[in-house]
């Protein structure tokens, strides 16, 4: 048989070397891992029963495409009491198979082939390749720690040439756990709206905030109609596994994702659509309860880094440090590789979030305290201290 | 409830540096407030839950549930009948409840015989005692928010972005 041709533009994208150290890592016993990108919490009891409850009842079918209108619901309600949002659960919401799905969607509603998407580096792993899946291109806003690993809206300035459509951001941000503020948002939003961009928001990490309230960019003045609003159960719920989200924005582009959503996916699952209710109507405080384990967890790992020799910024939110390694003289890789045979603690190289994040790692402190105890005497013993 | 109450009452092994370390209070500062807990008794003791059918030194101890119902007293009310009764050792907890009767009882003892013996020479015989009603505990499935069933290990894969 001759070979068989993948197509080119899935054959380029950017090939994941990471991939064979994931392998390794998941092919270990006995492993500490800080690699994580989950919540080491599983989903609350009432959103586990009523999705075992759906079942019973015989909840096993289709649902509108843009998801069932009670959940829709639910959902702008939150909105508007927790951020004052104001979105139509009919025109302006879609329910969405993940965050995941949410970016995509995005991407391939609002781009021709071409156009230019501003990514932030370092960024969660999807971004710049669905930019690309999608037709796009991308164009990278570098970030470190002497700006906290943030954008600055100089930088979005300067990037605007011609072809820029959109601005891809995600805050609280998986790796770093940056965040911004109001007063930081308002001045992004000043030249969103000079240059007319789209933004993609992934805001999926809004309720592990720490040190300041999370601000949704939509909801700043005249934002609204530059927005594409994504967030989901995943995080803050812990609700990984059931794959749901949704996609709030202007009722044109919601549209416009919802015709592709209907061909690709048809619909997200009814019994994860019906946790998602449960997990609005009465998970609240589980959330509350969750984050106030990961406030603790973040003061002790930051502190216990720095004690040891690797320089760790306190970021805002999420359940992400990044510490740099530098002072190891290993790259990122070397380190990730060493660690995990000697000492048996897996994290992610910084690497696999972007070329400019050499001499970083990604350290999740989703996992419990004794866990991240007994990591960082493992980490020590490793850097021979 | 006080952060530093919450993170003992989960755990009371951690140390004041540890809480420290978790809160961002100073080391000092940690001391000082479970020094004034303890001395205010909202800290009663630290202890460790255990799991007896676990423990098989420990295969004869049974506990149960008694309801008991009593006739107040003037002036001391429940008090000092309560008083009376939780006084015995057996009694490993005393509540008074509404409803159909008045006291709810733990009381554990090596087997069967040990704790009707209680029920029968100590507490029935009393003269404010009018009636019991015993429930032994055959299986401990939850116990102080605690369940006692093994946790199964995490599902999730050792590494994920
Ligand atoms: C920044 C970010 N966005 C999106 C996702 C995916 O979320 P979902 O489970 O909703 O698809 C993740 C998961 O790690 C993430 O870190």
């Amino acid at each position: 048989m001759k070979d068989i041709n993948i197509s080119k533009k899935v054959e380029t994208l950017a090939p994941s070397g990471i991939r064979i150290f994931f392998d390794l890592v998941l092919g270990m016993k006995d492993v500490i891992s800080l690699g994580v990108g989950e919540p080491d919490f599983v989903t609350p009891w009432n959103i586990r029963e009523k999705a075992i409850f759906s079942l019973e009842q015989g909840y096993t079918s289709y649902t509108s495409n843009k998801g069932m209108p009670e959940l829709r619901r639910q959902i702008t309600q939150f909105l508007k009491a927790r951020y004052g949002l104001d979105y139509d659960p009919e025109e302006e919401t879609l329910v969405t198979v993940g965050v995941s799905e949410g970016i995509d969607l995005a991407m391939r509603a609002i781009l021709n082939p071409g156009d230019k998407v501003l990514v932030p580096e370092p960024s969660y792993v999807s971004y710049g390749p669905v930019v690309e899946l999608a037709g796009g291109t991308v164009v990278t806003l570098q970030t470190d720690l002497t700006n906290g690993f943030k954008i600055t809206p100089q930088q979005i300035d300067r990037a605007c040439g011609k072809g820029v459509k959109a601005l891809m951001i995600n805050y609280p941000a998986n790796p770093t756990g940056a965040s911004y503020t109001k007063k930081e948002l308002q001045a992004i939003a000043k030249v969103v709206k000079k240059h007319n961009l789209l933004v993609v928001s992934d805001e999926v990490y809004d309720e592990l905030t720490y040190d300041f309230d999370h601000t949704p960019i939509a909801s700043l003045p005249e934002m609204k109609r530059h927005v594409i609003y994504l967030n989901g159960f995943s995080k803050a719920y812990a609700m990984t596994g059931f794959r749901l989200g949704w996609a709030c924005g202007p009722a044109k582009v919601v549209a416009a994702m919802t015709k592709i959503h209907q061909y690709t996916m048809l619909c997200a699952s009814i019994n994860a659509q019906m946790a998602a209710g449960e997990a609005l109507k009465n998970g609240f405080k589980s959330v509350v309860e969750m984050k106030k384990e990961y406030a603790r967890r973040r003061r002790y790992i930051v502190q216990a880094l720095n004690d040891i020799g690797l320089k760790c910024h306190t970021p805002e939110g999420a359940f992400y440090v990044f510490p740099s390694i530098k002072s190891t003289g290993e790259s990122s890789m070397d380190f990730a590789q060493n660690l995990l045979k000697k000492e048996k603690v897996a994290l992610v190289p910084g690497t696999a979030f972007g070329k400019s994040c050499e001499g970083y790692v990604r350290i999740s402190y989703a996992s419990s305290y004794e866990n991240l105890k007994e990591a960082i005497a493992r980490i020590k013993r490793y850097l021979g201290k | 409830m006080d952060e530093i109450l919450e993170i003992l009452s989960n755990d009371a092994r951690l140390s004041a540096e540890e809480i420290a370390k978790l809160t961002g209070k100073s080391v000092d500062a940690v001391k000082k407030a479970i020094k004034k807990h303890e001395q205010s008794g909202a800290i009663v003791k630290y202890k460790t839950v255990l799991n007896h059918d676990l423990i098989y030194d420990s295969n004869s101890f049974v506990r149960a549930l008694i309801e008991v119902s009593v006739t107040p007293q003037k002036d001391v009310g429940f008090d000092y009948i309560a008083e009376r009764i939780y006084s015995f050792p057996e009694v490993t907890s005393c509540y008074l409840v509404s409803g159909a009767y008045d006291l709810l009882l733990v009381v554990e003892g090596e087997n069967i015989k040990t704790v009707s013996n209680f029920i029968a020479s100590k507490l029935s015989p009393m003269e404010q005692v009018r009636s019991t009603s015993t429930h032994f505990l055959l299986q401990k499935y939850k116990e102080d928010g605690q369940i006692l069933k093994k946790k199964a290990q995490g599902k999730r894969l050792n590494i994920s972005y």
